[in-house]
């Protein structure tokens, strides 16, 4: 975050940081204030785009076309790093001859399977150093290498195994021609596909004129290099599509090309929006992973010990994943003890298996089928704050049970008696089954505790008074709750209670009688098991071993409580250390502030400038320092050439930085990972009033849709119908709340700033539909229809998208229907339907289509009849946009 | 004659004398004025904490007196935030003090109409019960080809960005320790 400050140029895109993330956005102004450009894309005007060197307004979703036209940009023009590229990304690597691109194929990559909607990969795969370009398919990354289809894949959401580093590959032995001249290298192939993304494709899709595109291109290109570096920042703008996780490869490959990854007041930087939403993906409340990035097993792919070990990482390939055993195994040691030994290939079997995807939609839509019985909400209120609130609501009350924990009583707890589908008729009280428990818990400063906030820093916090009434911690309440349904089960001899039964949940309770959270953050770090060094806890992650001598509950955490000390705590006031601030709280790993640092010195391990230095190499010693902890194994060379075929740290070359990636590069095209194309390619979003103008293919043809009849969408581009629903909508957080407003619509300041649900409309657009500034408009979609006050405004600018004028409308979401907060009102969410991003299983809620019309919605039974008038005018049924792949007629 | 009023505090004189000149400052200030003390200055306690809202991770110090958080304000010591915090983080010393929070346990009966209240220990049992129960419900030994599977689906949960590492961690552990695999929270939205 503190790092912004060193670039000279600051791209802010898919987020408005100034209004969102406003303490962050010091940062961001500081650099201006040093001369750096600051540039805001983004639909609507904003507090972001006052204080930016420019707004540059953009169709919301179009966002690939315009990055897009960057990397053509600066491919064609030669703007690009070239030592760098060469030297620290994959551009050299040649693909295998199979590969075809979007280009040929019509919006398509090769591999894509129509019957199952997915990609087979394996074409995308590296050539093999020994094949001439015209033998056989490469097969790095292909078949061998653990190989798994794209459909399961994409059940398990295997996209979020790379939070901490790149795919498995089956070895590193990659063909490159480091004149980056043959037509099968990554760059040519970059090139190739990106060439028809040209600044008047930019104006036709996104809206935005050639001169502010080349103003854009103009700043970014010259505030990068050897001696200048630019950043970018994104939030959920980028997340939330249908194709979200290319958005952010699309910035990737720019900021490859530009040599600005791993260097000062460079990067992306991920702008996340709860207090430790980072931590809650590295230690994951999520179904797909294991702490630490370590997949969740899948049946069919992982039901061994040894099949599981094979697919998380090859021996043979470079980098620290290579060891990904040894963290499996202290994992396993963590939780279950001694009842992990070698002979149960250390408890393996004790881990529930995937069969498909089990994100929160599908386990919504489960639950609305009267297939999950009970549920637990955590400090979240999907009734307003997941898409499609409806569904969301309708899906609560076909529980058994319901706990929810809250320090309000947010509207999933009251659902069963203020719901809008009671006004319905939808839903009736006394009909409603669900038994709900409300639990209370503590609040951030009565229990102490650490986050991870959005730069990987962990954070301790102290606790300063005790929790009123019948509140408790999470952390109480779990431990309760395993220790009570372990006492419940103890005489069991049913072997599916053995998990439990074995389990490690003997906490030491501190002097309040708590159990203890400095002791769970031990167990997290790591410890010694035997050996020399039984009982201490591990100093980092190169510590734990695969034998089952160490645990580790999250092997990237590993090295919080080094030495028996709470690094999270470390609290070196800033003014009294340098910018680094390397002494306050403890980032993973290993305390690194910029990952993938050794970039920022050149191959030969001297910094690219005096002006960027960061780490770099110093000879006389023969290690890597700096102003951080080098990011790189502290001694290896910069002139070090691994013997062809050595795997793990030791095969990283001295000019490999990409220490987690299983070849050292920087990944510009993904030969693995990425489950819709190694290439980030534009298409609509699910719901687009606009017809794809590159490729006939209209949306992602791997994106996840759930064809339903309580999950309907309004027709796309040209298909008729799609003009009932003309403009386009996206949804967005406000200053003063946040998210459902579950801890802000009950505290009387923020209540009163921000009282009132609204919509932003431009005054063309009001003067179109006859919206007045401070009245009631009604909002209808495929889903629902809501009503919000009108702000008419020139935040919103009208764009001409392939010849005709295209409106947006903006929504902020925090508020529901319910009588208990301080404000309410019509739910933004409520909007939207359930459509996936193939990679992350996450919603598109940042585009979709939409009508607007003066006046307040309808209410009751009329509301739905409203909906299904807007549904039959349109002639939407179940298959409407559902289709993945685009037919000759364009459906 | 006060005997403490003498040529020095006349008001044209202790404008001139504290670069007051409008006299809408010091110079004017009232005895109950002078007197007055900010909560962190007569707090009995400041403890380091974070802010809860986004994830910029803000640092915030928290002034207690009488086992009781007077105030919350940005901590300069922060070299990410360095002393300032949004009106969400300014706002959180109502987050923990809200006359509008929940500090009861509730409990509303299947086709209930109102809320009825509940102790935490019978409703922590009965939780218990129901987890037990609802994960026998829905458990799965293997899949139609017979491979493990040795989860349940009964059971489902959401949230955690909010909560501490710690917590996400307990709550992974027991629930995969269940079979319950349905663990998910906002980083997914």
């Amino acid at each position: 975050m503190q790092d912004l400050a060193n670039a000279d140029c600051i791209i802010i895109q898919g987020s408005n940081m100034a209004e969102c993330h406003p303490v962050g956005y010091q940062w961001v102004t500081e650099a201006r204030l040093k001369g750096a450009k600051v540039i805001h894309i983004d639909p609507r005007f904003t507090r972001t785009s006052a204080t930016a060197d420019k707004h540059v307004p953009i169709r919301a979703g179009s966002d690939v076309v315009f990055l897009g036209a960057l990397i053509n940009h600066i491919l064609a023009n030669d703007l690009y790093f070239k030592e760098y590229v060469v030297a620290y990304t994959n551009a050299a690597t040649i693909v295998g001859n199979e590969f075809k691109d979007t280009e040929d194929l019509d919006g398509l990559f090769s591999g894509y399977d129509e019957e199952l909607g997915n990609y087979d990969p394996s074409s995308w795969a590296y050539a093999t150093e020994g094949e001439g370009p015209d033998a056989s398919p490469g097969t790095i990354g292909g078949p061998a290498a653990g190989h798994e289809h794209g459909h399961s894949k994409s059940e398990r959401s295997a996209g979020d195994e790379h939070g901490s580093g790149g795919p498995a590959l089956e070895h590193a032995r990659v063909k490159r021609d480091e004149t980056l001249q043959d037509p099968h290298t990554v760059f040519q192939i970059l090139k190739r596909h990106y060439a028809r993304y040209t600044p008047e494709m930019v104006a036709d899709v996104c809206g935005v004129s050639v001169d502010d595109f080349h103003y854009v291109a103009r700043a970014l290109t010259e505030n990068s290099g050897r001696d200048r570096t630019s950043a970018f920042c994104y939030a959920v703008g980028w997340t939330q599509h249908t194709l979200g996780a290319q958005f952010i490869r699309t910035a990737a490959i720019i900021q490859l090309l530009l040599g600005n990854m791993g260097r000062p007041g460079g990067g992306i930087m991920a702008l996340r929006g709860h207090a430790s939403i980072q931590g809650s993906t590295d230690i994951p409340t999520l179904y797909n992973i294991l702490p630490g990035y370590l997949a969740m097993p899948m049946v069919g792919n992982h039901d061994t010990w040894d099949d599981y070990v094979a697919a998380i990482a090859n021996k043979a390939q470079k980098g620290f994943w290579a060891n990904a055993d040894a963290y499996a195994v202290s994992l396993l040691k963590a939780w279950w003890g001694d009842a992990a030994t070698k002979e149960n290939n250390w408890a393996y079997d004790y881990l529930p298996r995937l069969s498909g995807a089990h994100g929160t939609y599908q386990t919504t839509m489960a639950m609305k089928d009267g297939e999950v019985e009970g549920y637990f909400l955590l400090g979240q209120n999907p009734a307003v704050g997941s898409a499609h609130g409806r569904m969301q609501r309708l899906a609560l009350a076909e529980l058994k049970w319901l706990v929810v924990r809250d320090l309000n009583m947010i509207e999933s707890a009251t659902f069963w008696k203020d719901a809008p589908e009671i006004a319905t008729g939808e839903l009736e009280t006394e009909k409603i089954g669900t038994e709900v428990f409300f639990l209370p818990p503590a609040s951030h400063v009565e229990k102490a505790g650490s986050f991870t906030q959005t730069q990987r820093l962990l954070q301790w916090r102290h606790k300063a008074v005790n929790p009123p009434g019948d509140c408790q911690s999470e952390l109480g309440f779990f431990f309760e709750l395993g220790k009570r349904i372990r006492e419940r089960l103890a005489d069991s001899d049913d072997p599916r209670d053995r998990p439990l039964l074995d389990l490690t949940w003997d906490y030491p309770l501190n002097e309040d009688g708590e159990i203890s959270g400095e002791a769970v953050l031990q167990e997290i770090n790591g410890r010694h098991l035997s050996g020399e060094r039984a009982g201490e806890l591990a100093d980092m992650y190169t510590d734990l071993k695969a034998d089952g001598s160490t645990s580790s509950g999250c092997w990237i955490y590993s090295g919080v409580y080094a030495k028996g000390v709470n690094r999270a705590a470390n609290r070196k006031p800033g003014r009294e250390q340098s910018p680094v601030a390397q002494e306050w709280g403890w980032a993973w790993p290993d305390n690194r502030r910029i990952l993938y640092n050794r970039a920022s010195a050149d191959p030969e391990g001297k910094p690219w400038s005096e002006r960027k230095k960061y780490v770099w190499w110093d000879e006389e010693n023969q290690t890597w320092t700096g102003l951080d902890t080098p990011d790189f194994v502290k001694t290896t060379a910069p002139s070090y050439r691994p013997e062809p075929g050595t795997g793990g740290p030791a095969g990283l070359a001295g000019d490999d930085p990409f220490v987690m990636m299983a070849d050292g590069k920087g990944w510009l095209f993904a030969p693995k990972g990425m489950l819709d194309g190694p290439l980030p390619t534009h298409y609509e979003p699910q719901e687009s009033p606009v017809q794809n103008p590159l490729y006939r293919q209209q949306s992602n043809p791997a994106r996840r849709v759930f064809p339903r009849k309580d999950n309907l969408w309004s027709p796309s581009g040209t298909a008729p119908g799609s003009e009932v629903y003309p403009f386009v909508f996206t949804t967005y957080r406000l200053t003063e709340h946040h998210t459902a407003g579950g801890m802000s619509r009950w505290l009387p300041y923020l209540a009163e700033l921000q009282p009132e649900f609204f919509c932003e409309v431009s005054p063309e657009l009001a003067e179109e539909r006859g919206l007045v500034n401070g009245g009631w408009a009604t909002i209808v979609s495929a889903r629902s229809a809501i009503e919000a006050r009108v702000l008419v405004t020139e935040r919103m600018t009208p764009l001409v998208i392939s010849g005709r004028t295209l409106h947006q409308v903006g929504l902020p979401y925090h508020w529901g229907v319910g009588k208990e907060a301080l404000v309410s009102g019509d739910s933004a969410n409520d909007l939207l339907g359930v459509a996936l991003d193939p990679n992350v299983q996450i919603q598109e809620s940042k585009a979709g289509s939409c009508d607007i019309q003066p006046g307040r919605r309808p209410e009751g039974e009329a509301l739905l009849r409203l909906v299904h008038e807007y549904q039959s005018r349109a002639g939407v049924t179940v298959e409407t946009s559902n289709q993945l792949k685009t037919t000759e007629d364009g459906t | 004659m006060d005997p403490k009023r003498t040529f020095l505090s006349w008001p044209v004189v202790r404008q001139v004398r504290a670069g007051d000149l409008l006299a809408r400052g010091p110079a004017v200030t009232s005895e109950k004025t002078r007197s007055l003390q900010p909560r962190t200055a007569t707090a009995d306690r400041v403890v380091q904490s974070v802010c809860p809202y986004c994830a910029v991770g803000c640092g915030q110090r928290v002034f207690v007196k009488d086992e009781r958080v007077v105030q919350i304000e940005g901590d300069p010591d922060s070299p990410v935030s360095r002393g300032r915090l949004c009106p969400k983080g300014s706002a959180s010393e109502q987050l923990v003090n809200s006359p509008g929070r929940q500090t009861k346990v509730l409990y509303r009966r299947p086709h209930g109409t109102s809320w009825e209240p509940l102790d935490r220990e019978t409703a922590i049992d009965m939780i218990v019960d129901r987890f037990i129960e609802s994960r026998r419900n829905g458990w799965q030994d293997t899949d139609e080809h017979g491979r493990p599977l040795r989860r349940t689906m009964g059971i489902a949960s959401l949230g955690g960005a909010t909560l501490d590492n710690e917590e996400n961690y307990l709550i992974k552990k027991l629930f995969t320790a269940a079979g319950a695999i349905q663990i998910e929270n906002q980083a997914r939205i």
